[in-house]
């Protein structure tokens, strides 16, 4: 099959989201303010890890180029990365590193959720499994969102401030294109607008427990699966792909 | 002795106090103490003892209590109270069946 395979496109997708998480949850390992939090970013981190390795593999497989997961990882510019802009947003500080989680659980939970039931049957498998996980990190981020907004007064002015940051990025989410209308149509994928009511009601509950508002600015930046990032995917990649690049093919 | 403190579940603002957690690796075995965690409240405290205690599958259920709570032996009277030189108490005179698993 060609590159241009709807399926390869979407796998390649939603791997990469995973992936350029992973990457970003990685660097706060041995970083966070208590064992019990640094201990809980890794698990995150390597839950969205498996998920990125098993959607890239798979991905690789449709292709049928030669490539491999650690190939579409470690070999691929940033231009040809596909995951949604709010992926790559940096850690930031605590706040910005649970709302980016937080926007992003309010969106993978309906996925994983749409797509256990998808026709495509390696899909499904991991999905179940993915759905689960999202599950639980959402109940921790939410958690950590409301803790931190319905705090002290510097808590709720930083998460306040880390919602603002990150809200311009979340329309990115429900990009669509004849990518996911084709899969669509066959079963395959999940539409990504109809992701859109869960994330809605979901950030709504929570923003109010946590006594924070969304910005009232309307600025959305798109085009993260198009392979039109913004600068800070210029920066991760390199920290994450020059080992391999340097040494083409390692295992470790 | 323990001296009765507020709920040990909603502790002062800004305290971090212990947690002891117990992990139950299957249903039908007892839960086993694992460790402590620090946190701020009951529910932090489990979202932590599972994410610290339950990382390779080690159970499937947890129960927590507060440090304050543990009302514990005097490890000076380890001798009086625990001198374990009497066989006589151990009943060795009957088998059991190899398919008691957990007795």
């Amino acid at each position: 099959m060609s590159a241009l395979d709807p399926l390869f496109t979407y796998l390649l997708r939603l791997g990469d989201d995973n992936l350029v998480l992973a990457q970003q949850l990685g660097a706060l390992v041995s970083t966070m303010p208590e064992l019990e939090l640094d201990i809980a970013v890794a698990n995150v981190c390597l839950d969205h890890l498996g998920q990125a390795r098993y959607l890239l593999a798979y991905a690789a497989e449709v292709e049928g180029g030669g490539r491999d997961e650690d190939h579409l990882a470690m070999l691929r510019d940033e231009r040809a990365f596909r995951n949604a802009v709010l992926f790559e947003q940096p850690n930031g500080d605590f706040a910005h590193t649970m709302a980016r989680q937080f926007f992003v659980d309010a969106y993978q939970v309906p996925l994983y959720e749409g797509l256990a039931t998808s026709a495509d049957l390696r899909l499904a498998t991991m999905a179940q499994k993915a759905a689960q996980e999202s599950r639980y990190h959402l109940g921790s981020s939410s958690g950590w969102v409301v803790r931190l907004g319905d705090g002290t007064t510097q808590s709720r002015r930083r998460m306040q401030a880390a919602v603002n940051a990150l809200w311009p990025f979340t329309a990115d989410l429900f990009s669509a294109d004849e990518v996911e209308s084709v899969l669509v149509a066959e079963g395959i994928a999940v539409d990504p607008a109809s992701l859109r009511p869960f994330f809605d009601d979901t950030v709504a509950a929570v923003l109010a427990d946590a006594t924070l508002v969304l910005p009232s600015d309307a600025y959305q930046r798109t085009g993260g699966r198009q392979g039109l990032h913004t600068e800070l995917l210029g920066h991760l990649l390199p920290e994450m792909q020059s080992l391999y690049r340097a040494h083409r093919g390692v295992q470790w | 002795m323990q001296h009765e403190t507020a709920s040990p579940a909603t502790p002062a603002v800004g305290a971090n106090p212990l947690w002891e957690v117990f992990v139950r690796a299957k249903r039908g075995l007892n839960h086993v103490h694992a460790g402590s965690v620090h946190a701020p409240d009951a529910a932090t405290a489990l979202r932590h003892a599972r994410d610290v205690y339950t990382r390779r599958a080690e159970g499937v259920s947890i129960w927590l209590v507060a440090s304050t709570a543990i009302v514990a032996s005097d490890p000076d009277a380890q001798g009086d109270w625990f001198e374990d030189d009497k066989p006589y108490r151990h009943p060795t005179f009957y088998t059991v069946s190899d398919e008691v698993g957990h007795l």
